[in-house]
């Protein structure tokens, strides 16, 4: 008769070392540890996070563009307001390391005061899109019914407007008493429908989840479940796609202070001067190359902070 | 499918009519008054004032002048300009010169956005990966606006290679605006396509694909590439609107004699009939391309079907 016991570690003739059940502990195979750290999205996303040159880069690019935004003083000494026709176009000098604009306004500390109202602008857009975008879409999604079939027709309504048009009509309207204000009002008026839908979607695919159905079954109620369960689940693409559209927003508002419907001149700001530096592209582009770079180096940052993001959150890209 | 189709027209109603409602009451709150703009500096004659108020209809309350206009479009009439002349003629004059650019700027999207997206796909991690992904965030970064006039200077007067401007709209002379105006989608569609182009190399089916022996350039072809291409072309179907829409600093740059152009001088003047005619016109071809591309779907991916 075969002996089926469990198999000793002496028997003559064994291959592989068996540890017999006596010497092994005994241990669930799903037990979990409570010493060691428990991994969630957000840690696994921060652990690779960290190892990620982009999101070294533009981390420390965005830090130093709030540093000049919160202490312009710091970098330069010139009062960016001060322009005299006798330093039109003047060459770069001590204190004015490049030198003036047509109007004589030192560039560099143009450059260094502008930050302010464009990430004023993108920041201020994005927590209005955000609020915005994330309650009606969070509401369309949850509730789902009539109250999602009125909710997304109005989101439709918003998003077949072309953006930059609605934007110009508006602002027509207040055309000389333009305030930072106007403009991230009105960009948040009609740029919150990409939010509201990406929340509306992963608020539907997170609200038919085991944990929430596990949740209502222990008698929570439908707000705390979506407080509590749903939002938490939906957020990360929010956070994504809010960093990538504080970069556009900059951008917009460059482009309607281009167009002529940005800022006042009193205010100062990248994109009223890369367009009345664009008639000297030809003799003076430093002009308009430096306000332009400024400009186009923290809208890299936030997209480029918004891709490293983007990748560390989604497991499928995400190399181990 | 003709069921899913009457009922996707049957939604858009809704959309149209608040799109309308939304833009005629911005240009209606939009200030000063264009009757007496129309007198210039001299004095303003209040009965002819008033007789071309009634002839605009500009005496009635709002909702009345929208749904006057509203009836208009339904019978094809898109009014007068306040110079007199019928909104459907710059309507005719300049939806035709948009319509090559925007394909111009599309067709430029599909075949280099696709092309570039496949091959730093399948290369993923390599150089021309890396090169390819962080120049296309440098290219959404920098204002259109800013790549419109250096490219309009560098490569229309500095090296003569295009005309600066394109007032005659030949294909010619569009095809700078067209690359500008396609520059940040094509960005987009870069890196759509390669993200989905890396998605589906490691599925299922690709490795079987692999297995059974099939060429390289096969399995990219026909088991990766339509897979692939379903966000890009639900991408690309959105992006038509936006680009006949945002043409808007393209056109200026440019000069070209075109939508953007039309309803940014029609804003300036307050003309509230060319701009909304326009506008909802922009709004039909939007909807139109999404309806389009949703059909698509189900040619792109046989297991899509509309019932």
């Amino acid at each position: 008769m075969p002996d089926t016991s469990i198999p000793r570690a002496t028997r003559a003739g064994q291959q592989r070392y068996v540890a017999p059940l006596d010497e092994t502990p005994l241990q669930g195979v799903d037990a979990v540890s409570n010493e060691s750290d428990g991994s969630s999205l957000w840690k696994d996303a921060f652990r690779s996070l960290i190892r990620q040159p982009l999101f070294i880069i533009s981390g420390l690019l965005i830090l130093l563009i709030l540093v000049v935004v919160a202490f312009p003083w710091l970098f330069t000494s010139a009062d960016p307001t001060y322009c005299t026709l006798d330093n039109s176009l003047a060459e770069p000098r001590a204190g004015h390391p490049l030198g003036f604009n047509q109007q004589g306004c030192d560039i560099y500390a143009r450059v260094i005061y502008g930050a302010q109202a464009s990430v004023m602008v993108g920041a201020f857009t994005t927590l209005g899109v955000v609020i915005i975008g994330g309650i009606i879409g969070a509401v369309a999604g949850f509730y789902g019914g009539w109250i999602d079939a009125l909710l997304s027709r109005i989101m439709d309504i918003f998003f077949a407007l072309p953006f930059v048009l609605a934007a110009i009509v508006v602002l027509q309207l207040v055309r000389d008493s333009i305030t930072v204000w106007h403009i991230i009002g009105v960009l948040a008026a009609f740029g919150w429908t990409q939010i509201a839908r990406i929340t509306r979607g992963a608020v539907i695919s997170t609200k038919n989840s085991d944990f929430v159905t596990a949740s209502t079954a222990v008698g929570a109620s439908p707000l705390k479940n979506l407080v509590r369960h749903v939002l938490p689940n939906a957020i990360a693409p929010v956070i994504v796609t809010a960093t990538v559209s504080l970069g556009i927003y900059i951008v917009a508002e460059a482009t309607l202070s281009y167009l002529g419907l940005g800022l006042p001149s009193t205010i100062v700001s990248w994109g009223a001067d890369i367009a009345s530096a664009q008639t000297l592209i030809r003799t003076n582009p430093e002009a308009l190359f430096f306000p332009a770079a400024a400009l186009a180096v923290t809208v890299l940052s936030f997209i480029m902070m918004g891709d490293a993001v983007r990748d560390a959150l989604d497991p499928k890209a995400r190399t181990r | 499918m003709l069921r899913y189709t009457s009922r996707r027209i049957l939604q858009m109603i809704p959309v149209l009519l608040g799109t309308t409602l939304l833009i005629y009451a911005m240009v209606f709150a939009m200030p000063g008054d264009p009757v007496t703009a129309l007198f210039g500096d001299k004095p303003v004659n209040e009965n002819v004032a008033d007789q071309i108020r009634a002839e605009y209809n500009l005496d009635e309350p709002f909702i009345v002048q929208y749904l006057l206009f509203l009836k208009g479009i339904f019978v094809g009439d898109f009014g007068i300009t306040f110079s007199g002349r019928p909104v459907i003629d710059i309507i005719a004059r300049v939806f035709p010169t948009t319509i090559k650019l925007a394909f111009m700027a599309l067709i430029i999207e599909m075949v280099l956005g696709v092309a570039v997206g496949v091959m730093a796909g399948i290369r993923k991690g390599k150089l021309f990966d890396s090169t390819v992904l962080m120049l296309s965030l440098v290219v959404i970064a920098i204002p259109t606006f800013v790549l419109g006039f250096v490219g309009q200077f560098v490569f229309g007067i500095e090296l003569g290679w295009f005309p600066a401007t394109a007032r005659d709209a030949s294909i010619g002379s569009l095809l700078m605006p067209a690359v500008v105006l396609a520059g940040v989608s094509l960005a987009y569609v870069i890196r759509l396509t390669r993200t989905s182009i890396v998605e589906n190399l490691s599925a299922d089916h690709v490795r079987t694909a692999k297995a059974k022996g099939l060429s390289g350039s096969r399995v990219t072809t026909v088991h990766v590439l339509r897979n692939s291409l379903i966000p890009v072309v639900t991408f690309l179907g959105a992006d038509l609107g936006t680009l006949m829409g945002g043409a808007i600093v393209t056109e200026y740059i440019f000069a070209v004699d075109g939508v953007g152009s039309a309803l940014y001088d029609a804003i300036l003047r307050s003309e509230g009939t060319t701009v909304v005619s326009i506008v909802t016109l922009l709004v039909v071809v939007y909807i139109f391309a999404n309806l389009l591309v949703d059909l698509l779907y189900a040619v792109l991916d046989p297991r899509i079907r509309y019932a």
